[in-house]
Order: structure tokens, then sequence, then C-alpha cells
């Protein structure tokens, strides 16, 4: 593994050359949990004296964002819980509305390249698009690294995916990360370290970046990382007026495994139910029949998702009897929604727009299925009653499928809309 | 913890048996954190309730669950160990495990044990025998044993002690040393 990304991350915080299936003790540079995970985290602190303190409040952060604002008197009593301790601690918390973890935490400037970041959920590896290592973890292990700033780390075996070619519209990230799921299996990267490099890297934006590093964890991987390039290096002197030393793999660097890509040449793709590595080409899966169309969630909720889905939504309106959910990922994405006039072809097209919320991902709240209800969806998971009834279904694809797929009614290639040929 | 612990180290086990791919969201689906129930105890009920109706009822202290590949796959909720713990579960035996779900499970002191012959072989009810020292797991009714890579020593400290919380309280750090 010398000469990753993963080994020059780990062996600086370790102090010394690691090497893979060793264990290390290393400070954690971000920890932060949501409303699903503080609860336990809490808890644990709570039970344990030894443990009911924060090392450095100033690397800890609360998201409200499972559940937001409120559905339920429960989940009220748990966001009131996660403002009290936060307050108590001094730790930063973003409260109702402000945005997913995964979102807000980049958005703010809290994550830099070359920081471990642990997250007490399985999707903070979205963050390896901005060369950090950031894996989830259970409520146990983010209390643990709450209190001492620590944690441990088995070393991870590194796989280099090798991306050719150029992304082109209405392609996004999405796909990209569907078809290497399909290709590898659900299982396929578990404990492993995922490194893109090679051309098609650059043309692929931060945000679609954040989507394909996102659903690593889909595989199995511990982390999905992407280098710093010119393009990051923009993206963080653009919004914060900084440059952050860049973290490239070396040339000669040795990967366990390597897998090639070719961007050029991918097809728009699907997972279809009942998993995530269920993938296929949309063509292959055309004409599915339609309720409800989720654009969203950590996944899908950036500007240029939305964006994606107004060019083809400009194109038509969503069918009659399809319910169309646009929840953008952070407050910023939604104000910068509504500046760009996003916002209003949204709503004229037929979506309903609501605030900041993982929502009906989870199956929490606006816009749940039911029995025997199909949903096209921009999230991460198509397991069994994920977003509904245990009969309902979920496909999971880009947001230019979704938006395609809401004025038709059914599963549909967006290149019927917009770019292809 | 207020139960007797004959031995956590080496124990038998009824086996209930599950295939490939059972994500956390099969373990507790997800609407139940944020639906009218959020204790453990309230979920308690919905364990595995679309995979294996009426598991909270059936299962006994110090059954075993038996698995496929990549079993936890999915969120990083730990109410699902935490769970299975709860309801009395002792170990569990797959093929592969999901990471997220291993690091949890091993917190909780709830053993997550890789293995690819008794998965195979064990059918519901069979009588599982574990001994985490050498490293060895049996199926007694089909007269099967296999090794499994033993765990490191921290680590079964860790278990041992019922997981990394109580050994932090007992130790007063992170069996790894905190520098």
């Amino acid at each position: 593994m010398e000469g990753t990304l993963t080994h020059k991350i780990l062996s600086r915080k370790a102090g010394r050359a690691v090497s893979p299936g060793e264990i290390i003790v290393v400070d954690v540079d971000l920890a932060y949990a949501h409303d699903g995970t503080a609860p336990l985290a809490i808890k644990v602190m709570e039970e344990s004296r030894t443990l009911m303190k924060v090392a450095d409040p100033e690397k800890v952060a609360l998201v409200i964002d499972h559940a937001s604002p409120p559905p339920t008197v429960a989940a009220a009593t748990v966001h009131r819980q996660m403002r009290e301790f936060a307050r108590r601690f001094g730790v930063k918390l973003f409260d109702v509305g402000e945005g997913i973890c995964h979102q807000v935490i980049p958005e703010s400037g809290l994550v830099k390249p070359g920081m471990v970041v642990l997250g007490a959920d399985s999707h903070t590896v979205t963050l390896g698009a901005f060369t950090a290592f950031a894996t989830g973890v259970g409520s146990t292990d983010i209390a643990v690294a709450f209190a001492t700033g620590k944690t441990w780390l088995k070393v991870p075996d590194t796989v280099k995916v090798e991306l050719q070619g150029t992304l082109e519209e209405p392609l996004m990230g999405k796909d990209v990360i569907l078809k290497l799921i399909g290709e590898v299996t659900a299982s396929g990267l578990t404990y492993k370290a995922v490194e893109f490099v090679g051309e098609g890297v650059r043309t692929i934006s931060v945000a679609s970046r954040m989507t394909i590093s996102n659903m690593t964890v889909e595989a199995g991987a511990k982390a999905g990382i992407f280098p710093t390039d010119g393009k990051l290096i923009s993206w963080y002197e653009e919004r914060f007026g900084y440059s952050p030393k860049p973290i490239q793999p070396e040339d000669n660097a040795s990967y366990e495994e390597e897998l090639n890509l070719n961007l050029s040449n991918l097809e728009p793709q699907v997972a279809a139910p009942p998993n995530v590595d269920n993938v296929h080409p949309v063509s292959e899966v055309e004409g599915v029949e339609v309720d409800q169309v989720f654009i969203g969630s950590c996944t899908n909720g950036r500007f240029e998702d939305f964006l994606m889905a107004a060019k083809i939504l400009k194109r038509g309106r969503v069918r009659q009897g399809v319910r169309c959910v646009a929840i953008p990922a952070s407050r910023r994405v939604y104000i910068d929604l509504i500046r760009s006039g996003i916002a209003e072809m949204l709503a004229n097209a037929g979506c309903v727009l609501a605030h900041s919320t993982c929502g009906p991902c989870i199956g929490a709240h606006l816009g749940l299925l039911a029995e025997g209800e199909v949903a096209v969806s921009t999230t991460n998971r198509n397991f069994t009653g994920r977003m509904g009834h245990k009969d309902s279904k979920v496909y999971l694809v880009s947001p230019a499928t979704a938006a395609a797929s809401a004025i038709t009614g059914r599963l549909t290639d967006p290149r019927e809309f917009i770019g292809g040929g | 913890m207020g139960v007797v612990r004959i031995s956590v180290l080496k124990f038998a086990g009824r086996a209930w048996v599950f295939g490939d791919n059972i994500s956390t969201d099969h373990i507790i689906s997800g609407k139940y954190k944020f639906g009218s129930i959020s204790t453990l105890e309230g979920m308690l009920p919905h364990l595995f309730e679309e995979v294996k109706p009426g598991f909270h009822e059936k299962v006994r202290e110090g059954d075993v669950v038996v698995a496929g590949r990549n079993f936890g796959m999915g969120s990083s909720r730990e109410h699902a160990p935490a769970l299975l713990k709860m309801a009395g579960v002792r170990a569990i035996i797959a093929k592969s495990f999901a990471r997220i779900f291993y690091r949890n499970a091993i917190n909780l002191g709830l053993p997550p044990i890789e293995a690819t012959l008794i998965p195979e072989v064990t059918e519901e009810g069979d009588t599982i025998e574990v001994s985490l020292i050498e490293g060895k797991v049996c199926n007694v009714d089909k007269d099967l044993c296999e090794n499994f890579r033993p765990f490191p020593n921290e680590i079964l400290k860790v278990i041992a002690e019922g997981g990394i919380v109580a050994y932090i309280k007992n130790h007063g750090g992170l069996p790894w040393g905190t520098g």
C-alpha cells in the first residue's frame, strides 16, 4: 500500500509507516453523529463516568438531520437531548433545517485533506471526496472518539479504481458508482480503502465525487478517497479563500488490487430492488411504473443534482399520479436553488420542494411508500421496506434518470430528454 | 452486569440460521428509530421481524446466530448488534461481516466469528459450540468442527469484559493504549 493516499494519511497520523492489517491508535480530527446515532452515543457516555467528557469540542459536531423537524414526540425528545449535550460541552450543533451531516460538514469548512474523520453514520465515507480518510462507525466508537479524541483503526488494504475517459451529461457520479458496485458486488470492497485516480477524475465535479465516495460503503468499503487536484483546490479557494496542501498518490504507489472503469462509454445505471448490487443499464429495466420520485439525500441532494433535474423537467412536467419530492441536502443548497430560479422551476414542474432533511430515504417522513408502490430514488439503499411498506420497491438512480422518470411515470433513460444521441 | 457469566470465552448455544446479505435494516428497520418508540426495549419486538417473524419470542439466552456472507451490511446503527445482545444472542457465526457491524459487535462484547463450513452445514436448532481462545467452532449435531483465526488478545479482553465501555470503565483507557 506504500505511496497510496491511505498510506500517506494514516502513516502521517500514526507517526510511522503503517501496513495493512495492523491496528493503529490515531487522533481523530473530526467526529460527528446525527439524531439517529447520537442518542445511543450520549447514553454510552452517561453510563460511564470515564467517558462523560469531550476531549476537544472543536473536533466534535452533532447534526439534526434524520427526522427533522421532528415528526414525532420521540424525535423531538432526542433533538432536545442533543441540544443539551451540545450546550453542556460546547460542541458545534447543526440544528433543524441546516442540512444533512455529510453535506453541512464540508460546506462549513470543517473537513480538510489529510484528516482522519469518524462519523456515526455509514455514509461518512462521503468526505473521502476531500482527500480525508473518513469512515463510518457505531455509537460506541463515536462516544469513545468524543471522550478521548482517539480511535483504533485496522489499516485497510487499498484498491485503485482507475477512471478513464470523460463523464458527460447526462451521466453523473451516481452512474459511475452504481456501475462499480454492480461490478464488485455489495461485499466486494469490504474492509478496503478505495482510491479513485486517473485522467477521468478531473472530468468529475466535486459534488459528483461526493456521490461516488458516499456509495463506496454500499460495496463494503471503509473509505473512498479522491486525490487533491486543481478542482478540489478551487472548491476550497472559492468558498473559504484557503488553498489546502494537496495530497496525491505516488506514481508508483502499490495497491492490493486495481480496477478500471471507462467513463466515456458508460450508460445511465439503475440498482433494482432489493439489493444495491443488482445494477443494470437503465435501458434494460425501462418501463417500470413509478409512484414516487425522490431527488435528494446525502447521495444526491446538491446544487448540480437539482440543476440537472430542472434541465430535464423543463422539457415536461411531473406526470399525473406521480409524486415528485425534491429535498436539498442543506440550507445553503436550498438558498442557491431559490436564488437561481431552480426552486421555482421544480415547483412549476409539479415537484414538492421541502426543507433539508434525510426525509424519505430512511422511511422517516415526507414521502413513504404504500404496499406495492414503486419509488425511483436518488438515494443509496433499496433494501426491502427501506422507504415504507415491506412490499414496496426502490430503484436507485441519478437525478437525471429520476427527473426523466417523473415526466413519463416510468423508469426512463434520461438521454430521451438530454444529451446522448 | 447482574448476570453470572459461566464463560464468555467458551460456550454452546442453539443456532438461528440466516442467509447472505442480512442488512441492519433486516435486523431492525430504521423506521423504528424515529417512530413512536425510540428505546431499545421498545424496538426489541421488531428484531428480525421481516426475515424471521416471531424471533424475539422464541430466542433464548445463549443462542447463536449463524449466517452467510456480509452479515450486518448497510447502516451503522448500533441498535442492530445491541438488540441481538439484549435478546440473549451470545455470538454470530457468519461467512463474512460488514465492517461497521463487525466493529460495533466487538465494542458491545458480542463476538463476530468468521467461518466457512459451519454456515454451510448448520440447520436451525443445531447446537453450536464456540471456543474463542482456541479459535474453534463446532456444530455438535453435524459432528463437524472448524478453526477460525482467533481474535487478538486486546479484542478478546474487550469481549471478555462485556465490551469497550466496560473495558474503559475497568481500566481507564483503550486496550491499545491512548498514548
